[in-house]
């Protein structure tokens, strides 16, 4: 095989495989906050991607009446039970953070015209209307049931992915799209032409990857996150409410989901379901870490995108097939070497 | 009895509960229980094995559903009580099985206990977790090591110093002399007296019997969910039926 081909090959999975990498990173701290299993990750891929090029083709986005009806909810939520627990002074800024933002945001866009604005803006848009959402989606779907079993979490994941597709199909039509790249430069190395956006995509994956590691590592916030992974019970006595936890996490992991979407949108083809098979590949890079370890998801899921691109090449038909069938010997490996352990109570 | 006034019959009330019971399912674990602290006051309950003395304090502590009348510094408070509402008012336990974070570092163990207090605000964490660390130098010693590799006695103190960067009103502890040593038992019980100086109440737990009516103001006997016997600590450690029970044969005066 000749090394073009190879750089190419390798170029190309590692682009995808920082993408899952992310995205397994993800799932692990979702899981490992609150033990849901996220299959709606993807969808936040999709709905950054789109809500970005929705922007672009100069369209308002569902994304933003989405994040205004699901702000509304989540206010009426909070404000009866803010009355039902005589806290009175909580409704202000309840109101604010789910209603006043989104529509604030709405206003915003509906007076500018948003294809003409600079792509970072655009980007941060993107950013301002898909996150929250994340958020939200824990508060009414999830923090009602927190206390159930794992299956039943799975259970609600799988509903809320379905209706995230559903919505994303409303809102973006049937067809795909792609946004404008961030940069036209490329790189001649040797013979083989190392694509920018592809540096870019690495790059900011990486950035990202660190950023998120100083979070947990360095700030008391994502100290807590972490703490409530560890030992829920001893995280609630310090007063870190499982609540607080969920969004947060929840937060976290819509924003690496709308922040790869935005990454990927100018390579990649997006349609509104396209965010399934991409998270289910993250998924696999996470189930190689266990749903339990950081690095060894993050160097699972590259492994996903390097064994995805090269099948492509040599046996194209199958490689879906192949990226999945990883997923059982690593489950043979793993039912094998660990110990059980039982379900939290 | 005269046992509603403590050893400052004018400090005011922190906790006053009336009537409580709790169950796990159709088990009653805890029934007609009425017990009062003070500020700066240290009250013990003590009592056999399985007597219901961890469901008291994670009932308190809002961990478990819980009926009857309970009020906190003043404030009467309804049927679903949150542990992250009595957190934010000084409210902290240092639970039977310690629940530390063991994958984590001491620093960050103790830097979590004062996570409440940053959130609403604070930035005093660096000084009190400075303050923990003139009490169990130990810690200080320690302070890089993950918390799951502590030996018990380090453990013991991790959970307390944890408990303390919080700077509670009132603070319940379960059991604090658990698997230690004489030595470090003593050391912990002078740390609960020096304590309440700084005005906090402190509810102990406690197998330790002897060690526990020494350090307190009051005691509670608990037997079988109910509170068979109370008083000033110095009465009950003179009362032949808490001697039988509780300080054995050992006990002299
Ligand atoms: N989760 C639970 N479900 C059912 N029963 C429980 C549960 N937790 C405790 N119990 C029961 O409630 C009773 C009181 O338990 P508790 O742990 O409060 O006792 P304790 O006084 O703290 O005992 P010890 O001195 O051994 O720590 C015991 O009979 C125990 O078996
Ligand atoms: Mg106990």
């Amino acid at each position: 095989m000749d090394l073009q081909i190879v750089l190419l090959l390798g170029q190309d999975g590692i682009t995808s495989g920082a993408i899952y990498a992310l995205l397994a990173l993800a799932l692990v701290l979702v899981f490992a906050v609150t033990r849901v299993i996220f299959i709606p990750q993807g969808e936040f891929v999709a709905f950054g991607a789109l809500t970005l090029s929705s922007l672009q083709a100069g369209k308002l986005p569902g994304t933003l009446w989405l994040l205004i009806g699901l702000g509304a909810a989540v206010a009426f939520a909070d404000i009866s039970w803010a009355l039902r627990h005589h806290k009175m002074r909580r409704v202000p800024l309840i109101l604010f953070y789910n209603c006043g933002v989104p529509i604030l945001l709405a206003g915003y866009l509906l007076a500018v015209s948003p294809a003409t604005l600079p792509q970072p803006v655009q980007v941060a848009l993107t950013l301002a209307m898909v996150v929250p959402i994340g958020a939200m989606i824990y508060r009414l779907a999830y923090q009602p049931i927190a206390e159930a079993s794992v299956l039943m979490l799975l259970i609600v994941s799988v509903a809320v992915h379905v209706a995230l597709i559903g919505l994303g199909l409303l809102f973006f039509g049937a067809e795909g799209s792609r946004t404008t790249p961030f940069t036209d430069m490329s790189f001649q190395i040797g013979d083989a032409v190392l694509q920018g956006q592809t540096v870019l995509v690495v790059v900011a994956s990486l950035v990202l990857i660190v950023a998120l590691y100083f979070y947990f590592e360095r700030t008391i916030y994502g100290k807590a996150l972490r703490a409530t992974a560890m030992n829920r019970t001893g995280a609630r006595l310090m007063g870190i409410s499982a609540n607080l936890a969920g969004r947060l996490s929840f937060m976290l992991a819509a924003l690496i989901g709308a922040f790869s979407g935005v990454l990927i949108a100018p390579i990649t083809t997006i349609y509104y379901d396209s965010g399934f098979l991409i998270g289910l590949k993250g998924f696999v890079g996470a189930i190689i870490g266990g749903l339990a370890s950081y690095p060894i998801a993050a160097a699972g899921a590259i492994l996903v995108g390097l064994l995805e691109s090269f099948s492509s090449f040599y046996a194209s038909a199958f490689k879906e097939v192949i990226v999945f069938t990883l997923i059982i010997p690593v489950l043979l490996w793993r039912s094998l070497t660990s110990r059980h352990v039982e379900e939290e109570e | 009895m005269a046992t509603e006034l403590g050893e400052n019959p004018v400090a005011p009330v922190v906790l006053d509960v009336r009537d409580l019971s709790v169950s796990y399912g159709k088990v009653e674990a805890l029934r007609g229980i009425n017990l009062s602290i003070r500020k700066g006051e240290i009250v013990t309950v003590i009592g056999p094995n399985g007597a219901g003395k961890t469901t008291l304090l994670s009932a308190l502590m809002g961990l478990l559903p819980a009926k009857g009348d309970i009020s906190y510094l003043g404030e009467h408070q309804g049927t679903d009580r949150q542990v992250e509402h009595l957190v934010r008012h000084g409210m902290t336990l240092v639970p039977e099985r310690r629940e530390l974070f063991g994958e984590m570092s001491v620093e960050d163990n103790l830097l979590l206990g004062a996570f409440d207090r940053y959130r609403a605000g604070h930035r005093d964490h660096l000084e009190t977790m400075d303050q923990v660390y003139d009490i169990f130098p130990r810690l200080l010693e320690r302070r890089e090591q993950m918390a799951g590799t502590l030996s018990g006695g380090e453990r013991q103190m991790l959970a307390m110093g944890r408990a303390l960067v919080a700077k509670p009103k009132l603070l319940m502890l379960d059991e604090p002399s658990l698997g230690l040593a004489p030595l470090i038992i003593k050391e912990i019980f002078r740390t609960i007296a020096a304590l309440t100086k700084t005005g906090v109440a402190i509810l102990l737990v406690e197998q330790n019997a002897r060690a526990a009516l020494h350090v307190s103001d009051r005691a509670y006997v608990l037997e079988t969910g109910e509170i068979s016997l109370e008083g000033p600590s110095k009465e009950l450690a003179r009362d032949p039926r808490v001697i039988e029970s509780y300080l054995g044969l050992g006990h002299r005066h």
